[in-house]
């Protein structure tokens, strides 16, 4: 039996010698690919290596909306993901807010002793808002937040819908007519202990005054009996305002209000109501102080979020600091013309 | 979005090959333009509140019978009987539907103080289930509140204290049942129908009967009069059982029947792709489909079969009627069709079918030659109503390995019955007078079977005689990628590719045959037109 076995290896071993010899040196080493051939075999791969092909018999089904409000951020709320965006919130989004937004937080009492989940319901100047709101946000909500994001706009490419929902645990809701599948999505991860950042004027301010506030958050927060946290951001306009294409650096404010909780029977638009007027509050206060912000808005008197309904270049002007203009006196008390020595 | 119905594909230049089951493994075939592929329907939605349905099911019975609560009286004696490891396939996730049903039952049981209470195991000439495969049937709970005490059996067809003659039909067969469930005040059958065939008055028949009385039903004649087994008004074998059925009713033996059917949600998540239509599979099918097949080729047989079965089907229950007998059963049958018909427009030259690791006999088992033979031409074959799927004279293509392999412990009498009976014949007839006989009576068979964990000693002609309408349609039988050895002990041709088994066929059916593949499992039920 031994000797066809060594017959065969010494078979082997010579047919291994004249292949080798016949193929020269090059063939003789290891085989690589070169990017062209690669590139060739991946491009004459075929199934199931390749995307199948569809059977001419076969009605090609109409493509399946997975896009705008029909996005799935399940995957974005996984325990993985959600790891990875906690780390970048914490180590990247933070620090940069820190450095660029500067923000001076004030209402974190407030939020000390409230149970998640709750809603967080901001005014809206700027793309800085989200990840300043999330930068800004306790430790006990900051990990478990979604951010309620306009579908046609966030959710209207692939790659802006997965780069938001992870950056940001975005979910899509459409803000131009009413839908039953967001609103879903919303109250069902408010009901799994998510809370949800939603900005209730729908998008972001045009002039840097504020938008009628849309019924959304009073409306979830009816359906599902959890609170509202009203929330002033102030300066964020001044970074990057809508249609601007650079940041700048400043200061603003994050003012968190009194948690807000639906009253017994009170309708959604009532409730929307009382937010707007919590924001206005909270935006006076950011101009005033907290005591003076109390008393106009027990007399009523807080100015609305929408400014004055004047000309346009009026509500400019109306958002424009006023520059001091006390005149500058000299030191023989002349104002002007100034003169030397 | 509700679930597509079953899909009959014409083949064309653009259709991507076509799936094709080979025991554990998979291939995917390029299937002649002009073939046609059946796919099953898509799983329906299972019941929201199964719970709730099942105890609706209890509560509002089909037919002439009163609700389960009115049937329970303090002092009665109570046997619940239940379908044994061949269903459902493959093994379903935890929690069986089993447990679900019978927890319910022993609820109201309980409720209505009734103490006498035993739960029978219905194998008929199956092998005994292990603890473990009993404690997935019917959960820790009932098992433990049992067993222990003895009141948990599996029916034993060959202990003659324990069985009870109850009579012979007008066609002179003789209805020998476990003699716990014939006297019993109540008997409550829990059975999951995982085909049409199954359910009915075949539950008890069958289910609790001895060989003296299965083999007046189980027998070449009666299988060949079965078309098909699917079919209960063109089956012979349902015909027998109902008759039995009948006479175990007029004898006294009062029978709750409940049923239940499930969905074809067959696969867990890993293995979804093959529940799929291919032109339809996504990167992650086709990533699962690749990493599958190449691990798959790499691993030894016997861990391929290990990982297989050990996979639990996500079955979901899509109804639960019970009730007298016949009225549950004709509901059931209508769901089961609901979700496994498929319209076929007339029949085909060439059936192709790949095979895959599993038939009711194997479960935890091997799939060896005979059990192959069974799955294609006792089981697939007969997924039809009306007409077979392939023609009178046509050929039949199976793809399975097809090894000349054997449990010994669970399929003693298949070794002999391979090495002695289908070495001299394949004709059932000859088998049934000559050799039948001596492997039912054969004293080690029953002692195997009686206390171990064994199929009868007649068992493997069963599986033969259920081959028998399909061995007299076809013209040829062809396994692909089969151990041509095994595969000549069946009578069958071996071939080494699909293309070498196409040319063989066209020796038999002409040189442009129709062609069809049945794409399963999931299982679907031809309604052939």
């Amino acid at each position: 039996m031994s000797a066809p076995r060594e017959s065969s290896r010494t078979l082997r071993s010579r047919r291994a010698v004249r292949t080798d010899a016949a193929l020269g040196d090059d063939a003789a080493a290891p085989r690589r690919l070169r990017p062209s051939a690669l590139a060739s075999r991946v491009a004459r791969s075929t199934f199931p290596l390749a995307a199948p092909t569809w059977p001419g018999s076969v009605p090609r089904p109409a493509p399946e909306p997975e896009l705008g409000v029909h996005y799935d951020t399940a995957w974005s709320r996984k325990y993985p993901v959600r790891l990875a965006r906690a780390m970048v919130l914490d180590n990247v989004t933070r620090p940069l807010a820190r450095v660029v937004a500067q923000p001076q937080l004030r209402g974190e009492e407030y939020l000390a002793d409230l149970e998640a989940p709750v809603i967080f319901a901001a005014n809206h100047a700027s793309h800085i808002d989200t990840p300043l709101l999330l930068a800004c946000l306790p430790l006990a909500f900051r990990h478990r937040t979604v951010v309620a994001a306009a579908a046609d706009y966030f959710f209207d490419r692939r790659w802006k819908a997965d780069t938001f929902s992870f950056l940001l645990g975005a979910i899509p809701i459409e803000r131009t007519k009413v839908n039953r599948r967001s609103a879903d999505l919303a109250a069902e991860l408010l009901a799994d202990d998510w809370n949800l950042v939603i900005f209730p004027e729908g998008g972001r301010s045009p002039d840097g005054w504020a938008q009628q506030f849309r019924g959304g958050a009073a409306y979830l927060a009816s359906r599902t009996g959890r609170p509202v946290v009203p929330v002033h951001l102030d300066g964020t306009r001044h970074i990057l305002p809508k249609g601007g294409g650079t940041v700048k650096r400043t200061r603003t404010n994050v003012t968190f209000g009194t948690p807000l909780w639906p009253a017994e029977g009170e309708d959604a638009r009532r409730f929307g109501e009382r937010i707007e007027a919590a924001v206005a509050t909270l935006a006076n206060e950011s101009t005033t102080d907290w005591w003076t912000a109390r008393k106009l808005a027990a007399r009523g008197e807080t100015p609305p979020l929408q400014g004055p309904d004047v000309a346009p270049w009026r509500r400019a002007w109306a958002l424009t600091p006023a520059p001091d203009r006390t005149p500058a006196i000299d030191a023989e008390g002349n104002d002007w013309p100034r003169t030397a020595g | 979005m509700s679930p597509r119905p079953g899909f009959v594909l014409d083949v064309d230049s653009s259709t991507p090959p076509t799936l094709f089951w080979h025991g554990e493994r998979f291939s995917l075939e390029k299937l002649p333009e002009g073939s046609r592929v059946i796919y099953a329907p898509e799983p329906m939605d299972p019941l929201a509140d199964p719970q709730a349905a099942i105890r609706h099911a209890l509560t509002h019975p089909e037919g002439d019978q009163e609700p389960l609560p009115a049937l329970l009286v303090p002092g009665m004696r109570l046997t619940i009987a239940f379908d044994d490891i061949s269903l459902p396939l493959p093994p379903m996730e935890r929690p069986d539907i089993r447990q679900l049903v019978i927890e319910q039952v022993l609820d109201f049981a309980a409720e209505a103080g009734v103490d006498d209470v035993e739960l029978i195991v219905a194998l008929a000439l199956h092998r005994r289930m292990t603890e473990p495969e009993l404690r997935h049937a019917v959960g820790d709970r009932v098992y433990d509140a049992f067993a222990p005490n003895g009141l948990l059996t599996q029916h034993d067809a060959e202990d003659p204290d324990n069985l009870v003659h109850l009579g012979v039909t007008d066609h002179g067969e003789d209805v020998e049942i476990n003699r716990r469930a014939a006297e019993s005040d109540l008997l409550v059958y829990v059975n999951i129908n995982l085909v049409a065939m199954d359910g009915g008055h075949k539950s008890v028949a069958t289910g609790l009967a001895s060989y003296k009385s299965l083999r007046h039903h189980h027998n070449p004649a009666t299988m060949r009069k079965s078309k098909s087994f699917m079919d209960q008004h063109k089956s012979e074998l349902h015909t027998a059982n109902w008759r039995m059925g009948r006479l175990i009713r007029d004898a006294g033996v009062k029978v709750f029947q409940i049923e239940t059917t499930l969905n074809t949600d067959t696969f867990p998540d890993a293995f979804k792709f093959l529940q799929k239509r291919e032109w339809e599979w996504k990167a992650r099918d086709r990533l699962a489909f690749l990493g599958a097949s190449k691990a798959l080729d790499r691993v030894p047989a016997r861990y391929a079969r290990q990982l297989f079965h050990s996979v639990k089907a996500p079955h979901r229950m899509t109804s639960v009627q019970a009730g007298e007998v016949e009225a549950v059963h004709a509901v059931t049958t209508a769901s089961v069709w609901q979700q496994q018909g498929v319209v076929v427009e007339g029949q085909t030259d060439i059936l192709t079918m790949g095979l895959p690791y599993i038939s009711p006999y194997n479960v935890n088992s091997i799939l060896n030659p005979i059990l192959v033979a069974c799955l294609g031409l006792g089981y697939f074959f007969n997924l039809y109503r009306n007409k077979p799927l392939v023609r009178e004279g046509g050929v039949l293509i199976m793809t399975h390995p097809t090894p000349w392999e054997f449990n010994p412990v669970h399929h003693p009498s298949y070794i002999d019955f391979f090495e002695q009976v289908l070495s001299q014949t394949t004709d059932a007839n000859i088998m049934s007078e000559q050799y039948e006989h001596g492997f039912a009576t054969d004293p080690w068979y029953i002692h195997l079977y009686r206390t171990g964990h064994a199929y009868h000693g007649v068992h493997p002609f069963y599986m033969w005689y259920w081959c028998a309408h399909a061995l007299e349609h076809l013209g040829a039988v062809i396994i692909v990628g089969g151990d041509p050895k095994a595969v000549h002990r069946l009578g069958f041709r071996a071939a080494s590719t699909m293309a070498d088994a196409l040319e063989m066929a066209r020796d038999v059916v002409g040189p442009s045959p129709t062609l069809t593949h049945l794409h399963a499992p999931p299982i679907l039920m031809a309604d052939v037109q």
